[in-house]
């Protein structure tokens, strides 16, 4: 056999050996290091399960500890003991015990007889490329740890703290490029002899000894010396996520596993009986053609890391529920739009919008009596109420649930005055992903409505509650708005209303088909009332008017409405 | 985050006063049958207070043996319809016994407390109410002990679950479930997408309102809905207590059990089984004891409606598939758990 395997085990010490024997009876020397620490029952077991397979060897002891030098030493022990008692080997394997070959082994003795002299480490350069998920990565290099990171987390942090700020560094031994890379390689037998009989090794070990997680670094390094030629890759699919943790695989992953095109796979859940028993069947056939070059599916650990850090935009849940420093507001998941005023043009428009194929309109989904829902549901997708109290005890979530129900059919749309609440029209102003759509002034045509007509009448409506509601439209400008806003002036929609509403629909629908509405209804003294009111406004509605009569004269079309 | 130092002490005291609470209250429980001896390290143990289940002891056993508990711990107030001698017949189980308010025991917790606190440190542990079914990504291959294994290597020491009601599309009076038979399929529907949330500014845990109860019963008053948000699965520890129900713990980090900067951290759900045609029977009783909390308002709110043929279904709810469709809702997340 052309390969040895150098494996480190710490705990769920049945599984290394399972994997141990696997390995030997395929037929390859086996060099086990446990942890010292390991509990003595399980290693007893370990040993008596080993004992009818010569070709495994159980390394003398050592206590190994995270991060530190112990690890890297334990490694070379196995490595120097399969070096000389097997000397067919070209290359050693340096595994965990949590991994699992996952493609057969004879594909990686003719992978690696075809590649020669090759080495297969990850080894990047450390100002070159970040490859470190968080974490210390040059001052690995150039600082003192002597504390262990899991055991003396706070005299570590200390230390590292005290020597930044005394400006202490290490220099590196001469000649040396600091790399870094996964723990887990396969290196070709002159390039570990070069490594073991190095004539500088007592001084690269002083070095490394007191760095950081050197088993990430020490091999990564001093490959560079001695390697004939560099397959920058490891072997074994390790890959971590935002805590800088490996990966765990299950049974349910084996599907995922089998598409990749590296040998091994770590971090396989000591539970994972299924993946054990599959992976571990030497009469297992592999799914994947030989010759035909596999891909690594990235996109499931891309997804994880990104549920995990950035999550779903617009979701607000048990598990995600962002605070105020990291947004104001939360985020809405899909764009919608606000139809501001336009209703007063004509009553009830959303009904027709709504009409058309799949287009969600809703109608006054925050009128303080009532829940306006696309199609006058009384209980919308997701289960969401028509109720305006269970409304009002979270609007902004009210309307996040509404929206994450019809992300495909965005943008929906809703209709909406300032007065039926001044913490939405807040919101929406401060929505990046709302559009609102403004008729200017659509108040007048309310008020108009409520006072029948009379000026008079108006005024003490305005004084009881100081001004009308609406008229805060306009509003002050608020610094924050991130909303895209278009307005149209009254004006606009009494000289050519049909022509309004379609420009309206098609900035929302510019693909069409556009519904046929019915006829806005403008009240005829509209001009006369707003001049009465001092509005000013009233010389454009006027002239509005004018154009209005003019153009309807010519055209015969039906006059204004009386209402 | 961080609070002020005497707000601190406070809500130390307030652990304090508790874990004396459940130590005075403990005096109330007999043991009846204890196979504690059968616990090994790194078991998952379950805490159980329950009245007049035999009829949903079975599936529950079953479903939770089949998670991966390890040994089971029930309080049983008073229950006369053969509950006891079904668990003392269980090989994996532990039952105390008592027939104290449940109410003065507020509402169970304080029992759970002090089980919890004696046989739970050290463990993973799960408090639930055998109406609650614990749902989590991936629940239908890998065992609980996935997750906590996952759990313990992530550094997280506990995991969040709200409760989703679940109930069928005929009557609840009509919605019958043989003893021994799934809830879940006999309830098989909920609301996707109508809570709301909160946070609690003194004990840092969110507050979740919402679902089939607060449509249905509380549409006039939705704050008075009752909380969804729970914390079930705790790797315990002696200084623990269960604040509030399971809803809350103290000390308080264990209940940012949410991410404040974005990211989704891992939870399950509680898949609620509570309306099947045993409620109206059960809520007729319970507003004869007055033991449940509020004055029993949920109770009260159920009353008369249930008599009524009322059903919680609407042509919006949705029909339970499996976790991962409660992750694509959003109402449960793998929090970067491959």
């Amino acid at each position: 056999m052309n390969v040895g395997f150098a494996i480190l085990a710490h705990v769920n010490l049945h599984r290394a050996g399972q994997l141990a024997r696997a390995l030997a009876d395929w037929g390859a020397p086996v060099a086990l290091h446990v942890d010292a620490r390991a509990p003595e029952a399980e290693f007893a077991a370990l040993r008596e399960a080993c004992a009818d397979r010569p070709r495994i060897a159980l390394i003398d002891r050592r206590p190994c500890e995270w991060g530190m030098f112990s690890l890297v030493e334990a490694t070379l022990d196995c490595v120097s003991h399969l070096l000389q008692t097997a000397p067919g080997i070209g290359h050693v394997c340096l595994l965990s015990g949590a991994c699992l070959p996952i493609r057969p082994l004879d594909d990686l003795s003719r992978h690696l007889r075809a590649g020669g002299p090759t080495d297969y480490i990850e080894s990047n350069d450390i100002a070159a490329r970040r490859w470190v998920q968080g974490g210390l990565a040059e001052e690995r290099f150039t600082l003192h740890f002597p504390y262990s990171w899991k055991r003396q987390r706070r005299l570590f942090d200390l230390s590292v703290r005290l020597q930044r700020r005394l400006g202490i560094r290490r220099r590196l031994p001469a000649g040396l490029m600091p790399h870094i890379g996964s723990q887990w390689w396969c290196l070709s037998r002159a390039t570990l002899e070069g490594i073991l009989n190095d004539p500088r090794k007592r001084e690269f070990d002083d070095f490394f000894a007191r760095s950081w997680i050197p088993d990430e670094t020490y091999f990564q390094t001093l490959v560079r010396r001695h390697a004939l030629r560099i397959e920058n890759r490891s072997l074994t699919l390790n890959r971590f996520d935002h805590q800088g943790k490996p990966y765990m695989f299950y049974d349910d992953h084996q599907a995922l596993l089998e598409q990749t095109d590296h040998f091994f796979a770590r971090k396989i859940w000591s539970g994972a009986d299924g993946l054990y028993a599959h992976f571990l069947d030497p009469d297992r056939v592999d799914p994947r053609k030989p010759g035909t070059p596999s891909r690594l599916l990235e996109r499931p650990f891309q997804e994880a890391m990104r549920i995990r850090c950035e999550g779903r935009p617009g979701l607000l849940s048990q598990s995600r529920f962002p605070c105020r420093w990291f947004e104001a507001q939360p985020s809405t998941p899909a764009g919608y739009v606000v139809f501001d005023g336009f209703d007063a043009l004509i009553p009830g428009w959303h009904r027709h919008l709504g009409l058309h194929n799949s287009r969600i309109c809703h109608g006054r989904l925050f009128a303080r009596d009532r829940v306006e829902f696309h199609g006058d549901m009384e209980v919308y997708r997701g289960n969401i109420p028509a109720n305006p109290r269970i409304r009002d005890r979270a609007p902004e979530q009210f309307l996040l649930n509404l929206l994450r129900q019809d992300v495909e059919f965005a943008p929906v749309t809703l209709q909406f005055r300032p007065a039926d609440s001044a913490a939405m029209a807040r919101f929406f102003r401060r929505d990046p992903r709302a559009r609102i759509l403004r008729l200017e002034d659509a108040w007048l045509i309310e008020l108009y409505r409520a006072c029948k007509g009379d000026p008079d009448m108006a005024r003490k409506l305005i004084g009881r509650s100081g001004r009308w509601p609406d008229a805060g439209t306009r509003g002050r400008p608020d610094p924050a708005e991130r909303a895209t806003v278009e307005s149209w002036p009254l004006a606009d929609a009494l000289a050519r209303p049909e022509r309004l509403m379609r420009k309206v629909m098609a900035r929302v629908w510019p693909e069409g088909p556009l519904p046929t509405l019915p006829e806005p209804r403008i009240p005829r003294n509209l001009p006369a009332f707003a001049a009465a009111l001092g509005h000013p406004a009233a010389d454009a509605l006027a002239e509005a008017t004018r154009e209005r009569a003019v153009r309807d004269a010519l055209y015969t079309q039906p006059l204004l409405d009386a209402g | 985050m961080r609070i002020r130092p005497f707000r601190a002490y406070a809500l130390r005291l307030a652990r304090k006063r508790r874990q004396l609470r459940a130590w005075r209250k403990s005096r109330q429980l007999s043991p009846v049958a204890l196979r504690l001896e059968s616990i090994s390290r790194g078991d998952i143990l379950l805490f159980c207070t329950l009245r007049n289940e035999a009829a949903r002891l079975p599936f529950f056993l079953e479903y939770y043996r089949r998670l991966g508990i390890g040994h089971f711990l029930f309080v049983d107030n008073g229950s006369t319809d053969g509950s006891a001698e079904y668990l003392i017949a269980q090989p994996d189980c532990s039952l105390w016994w008592t027939d104290a308010g449940y109410k003065q025991s507020r509402y169970g917790i304080d029992w759970m407390n002090h089980l919890l606190r004696r046989h739970g440190s050290g463990h993973w542990t799960l408090t639930v109410d055998v109406d609650e079914f614990l749902v989590y990504p991936h629940s239908d291959t890998r065992p609980l002990r996935a997750l906590t294994d996952w759990l313990d290597a992530s550094a997280i020491k506990c995991f969040g679950a709200m409760l989703i009601d679940m109930y069928s599309d005929r009557a609840v009076g009509e919605t019958h479930c043989p003893p021994g038979a799934d809830p879940i399929a006999a309830a098989p529907w909920f609301d996707a997408g109508n809570y709301q949330i909160r946070r609690n500014p003194r004990r840092g845990n969110l507050w979740i309102q919402g679902g089939a109860r607060q449509r249905v019963f509380f549409p006039d008053r939705p704050e008075a809905a009752p909380a969804l948000n729970k914390i079930p699965l705790v790797r315990w520890q002696r200084g623990y207590v269960y604040a509030s129900s399971t809803h809350s713990l103290l000390p308080r980090g264990l209940n940012i059990v949410y991410d404040e900067w974005g990211g989704e951290k891992p939870c399950g759900a509680l898949l609620h089984t509570k309306f099947l045609d045993t409620l109206p029977e059960k809520t007729a009783e319970e507003l004869g004891r007055r033991q449940h909390y509020a004055g029993s308002r949920e109770y009260r709110a159920y009353g008369a409606r249930l008599a009524e043929g009322l059903s919680l279904w609407t042509a919006c709810s949705t029909r339970y598939q499996g976790w991962r469709q409660l992750q694509d809702l959003g109402l449960i997340s793998p929090g970067g758990w491959l």
